[in-house]
C-alpha cells in the first residue's frame, strides 16, 4: 500500500494528462498493481540500483523502466491494436497518408545514411544519425500545421525535412559552410540548437508570445532524455506551466546520451517528470508513428484551445552512434541494439502497411523512387555547395555597422590583399 | 526640462518605449506589483498591463531563453536582472544564444533583447549585490554594452537600446538610482547622442582620465579637485562599453599625451585592459607615460566594510593621476 501511496504522490497531479490516466484505468483493470502504477520507478526503489546506472542492463527497457502505460498502437511485429482513447486521434489517417508517412521515413532514414557516407567521404565534418528514431520525428512533424514552430536540436533531421528544409540546407552546418541551414521564418523551424536544452526555453518563449498575440498556434521543443537533467529544461516547464503557455515539450528519450545511459538522467520515467511541474504527460511508443502522431495531436489541440503545456516522451532508440565521431561499441552491448532492431519504426509500418494491402509493388517502387532522389539531391547539392568567402566571417554580428569590428575587417582585407593576387601566386608556386 | 532621479529617468524611458512600441515587453523578477527592488519600474504594470509588464519565475536562465523566443516571435523584450551577481544563471542564454543568434542566422533572426542591469557597489550589500560584470559581456562578440553614468543618459539610452536590432546589456549604477538631475523627457531620439558614443564631460589637456557608469561623477569630482592643483583633466565617459569609440579616446590622448582609466571591476582582463592596450597601439607616439589603472582589486567582492578600499575613490584616482603625470604618488620610488 505504501507503494501506492506513493504512486499518488508521483503521478497523482490533478492536471495529469486526462487521456493516459483514463488509458491507463482502462487498461489497468484486472491487472495487478505490480503490472500497472506499480512498474514505475520511485526515488527509494531506484535509489539502491544507483550506483550501477552506467551498466548497460540498465539503459534499456529493464522492467523497473518499462511503464505499464506506454502507448502502442502498431507492435514491433506490425499489427494495429486499437486503444480506447487515442484511436479517435488517428482515425483520419487514411491509407494514402499511411503510405506517405511510411515514404517521409523511408526517405529520412536514406537522408541519413547518405550525410554519413557523405562525413565517411569526407564532405561532411561531422553528421548525427538519427536512425531509429524516424516514427518519433515523422509522426510528431506531420501533426503540425505550418503556422505552429518547431524548436529543434541537432539530431532532429526528420522534423527539418517533413517541415521542407531542403536536403543539402539539412547538412549545410555538418559540412562547415554555415553555422545553421535555413531562414527559420521559412519553414518556421529555430535553427537546430546544439546547447543541450536551451530551446526548450525559446519554444516557451515563443509561446508567450502566441499567447499575446492571441494566435492559436504552438510552439514545439523538440529534446532528447539528456536534455531533462538540464536546467534550462526544468526551467521551460516552470515558464509553461505559470503561464500556461501553448507549448508541446517533445522528449525522445533514446535512451543515450553519448555514453550515458538514461538511468542516469532520470529515476523515474521521463514523462513523470512533467507532474511535479504540474505538466500533464504521455508516454508512446516513439517507434510507432501512429501512436506519435496521435499523442503530438493531443498536445498540439490541447495547447491551441488554451489548455496549456503537455510533455510526451517519445520511447525510442538511437541506433547509431552520437555523431559519426562517436564509438559506441565502447559503453553499450550490441544485444541491446538487437532487441531495438526487432522494433524497427519502418520495418513495423511495412509490416502493417502489407497486411492491410498496400504495399504494392508499385508503392514500393514509388517509396525506393523517392528516396533515390532525395539522397542524389543531398549528395549533388552537398558537393557543389558554394564555398563561403574569407569575408564573410564578420558579417551579420550585428545588425548595424560596429567601428571596431570594421577596423578588424579593414586590416584582415589588407592583409589577404598583401599576398597579390591569389591566382598569380598561385602560378609562380607552380613555376618553381 | 525636469528634475528627477536617475531611477525615474530610466522609468520614463521605459514607460515611452512602452507607449511607442506594443512589442516592447518588460520581464523580470518583482518588476510587476513591487515596481522593482529598486522600484525603476514602479508603475508600469498598472499602466500597461501583467502581459507587457511581466513578472516571472525566480530563474534568470528561464527569462533570458524566454526573451529569445519572443524576440523570435518579434517581440523586444525588456528583461531586468535584479542584482549583478544574479546574471551567471543566465550567462549561457546570453552568450551562446542572444549573442550569437544573427551570426548563426545569417542576419534572418534579430535579437533586439535589452538585459537591464543594476551593477556596482558602495551600498553595503551582501554578497553578490554590488558585482561589476560588464567585461564578461564585452568580450562577447554580437553584444552591446553600454553603461549610464546620469539621469539624462539613462532616459535616453534605455529607449536607444530597446529600439536597438541588436542585443543590449546596459548597465546601471545602482548607487546613483537617486541622485537627481534635468532630463529633457522631449528629446528626439535621433538627435540626440548616438549611444555608441562616448562624450567628453570635462575638458582638460594635461591627462585624459576614462570612466563610465558610477565612476564618472568621482571622476569630475577628481577633475574639479585637480583643478585646485592646476592640474587639466580631460574626464570622458565611455559610455559604450562595446564598441568603444576610439575616435573620441584617441582625440583626446593625442592632446593629453596621458591616460588614466578607472573601474570599479577588478584590473585584470577588464575595460581598462582593453582601452590601455587598443590606445598604446593606436596612439603610441603620443603618449607621455604608460597608461594607469586605477581598479577594484582582483578579489571577490569583499564584505562591505572593505568595499571602500576595493571602489576607486577620488584620492585613489588623483594618485593615478600623480602616476600618469609624474608627480610624486604613493608608488614614486618603486620599480617598475
Amino acid at each position: 500500500m505504501a507503494v501506492v501511496s506513493r504512486v499518488t504522490i508521483i503521478r497523482g497531479n490533478g492536471a495529469r494528462v486526462a487521456v493516459a490516466r483514463r488509458d491507463h484505468e482502462s487498461r489497468g483493470q484486472g491487472q495487478t498493481t505490480s503490472e500497472g502504477c506499480g512498474q514505475t520507478v520511485f526515488t527509494d526503489d531506484a535509489g539502491k540500483g544507483g550506483i550501477a546506472a552506467g551498466g548497460p542492463g540498465n539503459s534499456a527497457e529493464s522492467n523497473r523502466r518499462s511503464g505499464g502505460d506506454l502507448v502502442q498502437l502498431i507492435t514491433p511485429g506490425g499489427e494495429r491494436v486499437s486503444h480506447p482513447e487515442f484511436d479517435s486521434w488517428v482515425q483520419d489517417v487514411s491509407d494514402e497518408q499511411l503510405a506517405s508517412l511510411y515514404e517521409d521515413m523511408v526517405a529520412i532514414r536514406r537522408i541519413d545514411a547518405e550525410a554519413t557516407a557523405l562525413q565517411r567521404q569526407g564532405e561532411l565534418a561531422l553528421w548525427p544519425p538519427l536512425l531509429g528514431q524516424e516514427a518519433s520525428q515523422i509522426g510528431s512533424a506531420r501533426a503540425l500545421r505550418d503556422d505552429d514552430f518547431v524548436f529543434p536540436s541537432y539530431r532532429d533531421n526528420g522534423v527539418a525535412y517533413v517541415r521542407g528544409v531542403q536536403p543539402a540546407d539539412i547538412v549545410k552546418a555538418w559540412r562547415g559552410n554555415a553555422l545553421a541551414g535555413w531562414d527559420p521564418y521559412t519553414v518556421n523551424v529555430a535553427t537546430q540548437q546544439i546547447i543541450i536544452g536551451a530551446q526548450s526555453l525559446h519554444a516557451t518563449g515563443y509561446a508567450m508570445g502566441i499567447q499575446n498575440d492571441g494566435a492559436d498556434s504552438v510552439a514545439v521543443a523538440y529534446f532528447g532524455d539528456g536534455a531533462t537533467s538540464e536546467g534550462d529544461v526544468n526551467e521551460a516547464m516552470v515558464f509553461a506551466a505559470s503561464f500556461q503557455a501553448p507549448v508541446v515539450f517533445f522528449c525522445q528519450n533514446n535512451h543515450w546520451a553519448i555514453s550515458e545511459p538514461v538511468m542516469l538522467q532520470s529515476h523515474i520515467q521521463i514523462a513523470d517528470r512533467a507532474s511535479g511541474f504540474g505538466i500533464p504527460s504521455m508516454r508512446v511508443d516513439g517507434n510507432d508513428v501512429l501512436a506519435v502522431m496521435a499523442a503530438t495531436r493531443i498536445a498540439i489541440d490541447r495547447a491551441r484551445r488554451g489548455g496549456g503545456p503537455t510533455f510526451i516522451e517519445a520511447v525510442t532508440y538511437r541506433m547509431g552512434p552520437h555523431t559519426t565521431a562517436d564509438d559506441p561499441t565502447r559503453y553499450r552491448d550490441a544485444n541491446e541494439l538487437e532487441d531495438w532492431a526487432a522494433k524497427d519504426p519502418i520495418a513495423r509500418l511495412k509490416t502493417l502497411l502489407d497486411r492491410k494491402g498496400l504495399l504494392t509493388a508499385e508503392l514500393e517502387t514509388a517509396v525506393a523512387a523517392k528516396a533515390d532522389a532525395v539522397a542524389k539531391e543531398l549528395r549533388s547539392g552537398t558537393i557543389n555547395m558554394p564555398e563561403p568567402e574569407p569575408l564573410d566571417i564578420f558579417k551579420h554580428v550585428y545588425s548595424t555597422p560596429n567601428s571596431s569590428l570594421e577596423r578588424q575587417q579593414d586590416h584582415y582585407t589588407r592583409y589577404l590583399a598583401s599576398f597579390g593576387d591569389p591566382a598569380e601566386a598561385a602560378s609562380e608556386e607552380g613555376a618553381r | 526640462m525636469t528634475q528627477m532621479t536617475f531611477a525615474r529617468a530610466i522609468n520614463s524611458g521605459l514607460r515611452k518605449s512602452l507607449e511607442n512600441d506594443p512589442k516592447v515587453i518588460l520581464m523580470g523578477e518583482d518588476i510587476g506589483t513591487l515596481g522593482g527592488v529598486f522600484r525603476v519600474t514602479d508603475g508600469l504594470q498598472k499602466d500597461f498591463g501583467k502581459h507587457r509588464v511581466v513578472d516571472t519565475p525566480l530563474a534568470e536562465s528561464g527569462i533570458l531563453g524566454t526573451a529569445v523566443g519572443l524576440a523570435y516571435r518579434g517581440y523586444r523584450p525588456v528583461v531586468e536582472i535584479q542584482f549583478d551577481g544574479f546574471i551567471y544563471p543566465a550567462f549561457d542564454q546570453i552568450v551562446s544564444q542572444v549573442a550569437k543568434m544573427h551570426y548563426r542566422t545569417q542576419g534572418a533572426v534579430k535579437m533586439p533583447i535589452t538585459i537591464r542591469v543594476p551593477f556596482g557597489g558602495g551600498i553595503g550589500s551582501p554578497e553578490h549585490h554590488s558585482e561589476s560584470p560588464e567585461a564578461y559581456f564585452t568580450h562577447t562578440s554580437g553584444l552591446r554594452v553600454v553603461s549610464v553614468s546620469n539621469p539624462q543618459d539613462a532616459h535616453t539610452m534605455i529607449q536607444q537600446a530597446i529600439a536597438s536590432d541588436d542585443p543590449v546589456l546596459y548597465f546601471e549604477p545602482k548607487r546613483r538610482y537617486h541622485d537627481k538631475g534635468e532630463v529633457d523627457e522631449s528629446l528626439d531620439l535621433a538627435a540626440a547622442l548616438s549611444m555608441e558614443k562616448a562624450r567628453v564631460v570635462t575638458e582638460g589637456t594635461d591627462v585624459t582620465l576614462v570612466a563610465y557608469g558610477p565612476l564618472v561623477k568621482t571622476a569630475r569630482d577628481a577633475a574639479l579637485a585637480a583643478a585646485d592643483e592646476g592640474v587639466s583633466i580631460e574626464v570622458i565617459d565611455l559610455r559604450s562599453l562595446a564598441p568603444l569609440d576610439f575616435a573620441t579616446l584617441e582625440a583626446s590622448v593625442r592632446k593629453t599625451g596621458r591616460l588614466v582609466i578607472t573601474h570599479e571591476a577588478s584590473q585584470s582582463g577588464g575595460l581598462g585592459a582593453e582601452v590601455a592596450a587598443s590606445i598604446t597601439e593606436r596612439c603610441f607616439y603620443h603618449l607621455e607615460a604608460a597608461p594607469v589603472r586605477v581598479t577594484g582589486f582582483d578579489v571577490p567582492y569583499p564584505y562591505s566594510k572593505l568595499e571602500m578600499h576595493h571602489l576607486p575613490g577620488l584620492d585613489r584616482i588623483l594618485d593615478g593621476v600623480d602616476r600618469a603625470l609624474g608627480r610624486p604618488n604613493s608608488l614614486s620610488g618603486l620599480e617598475g
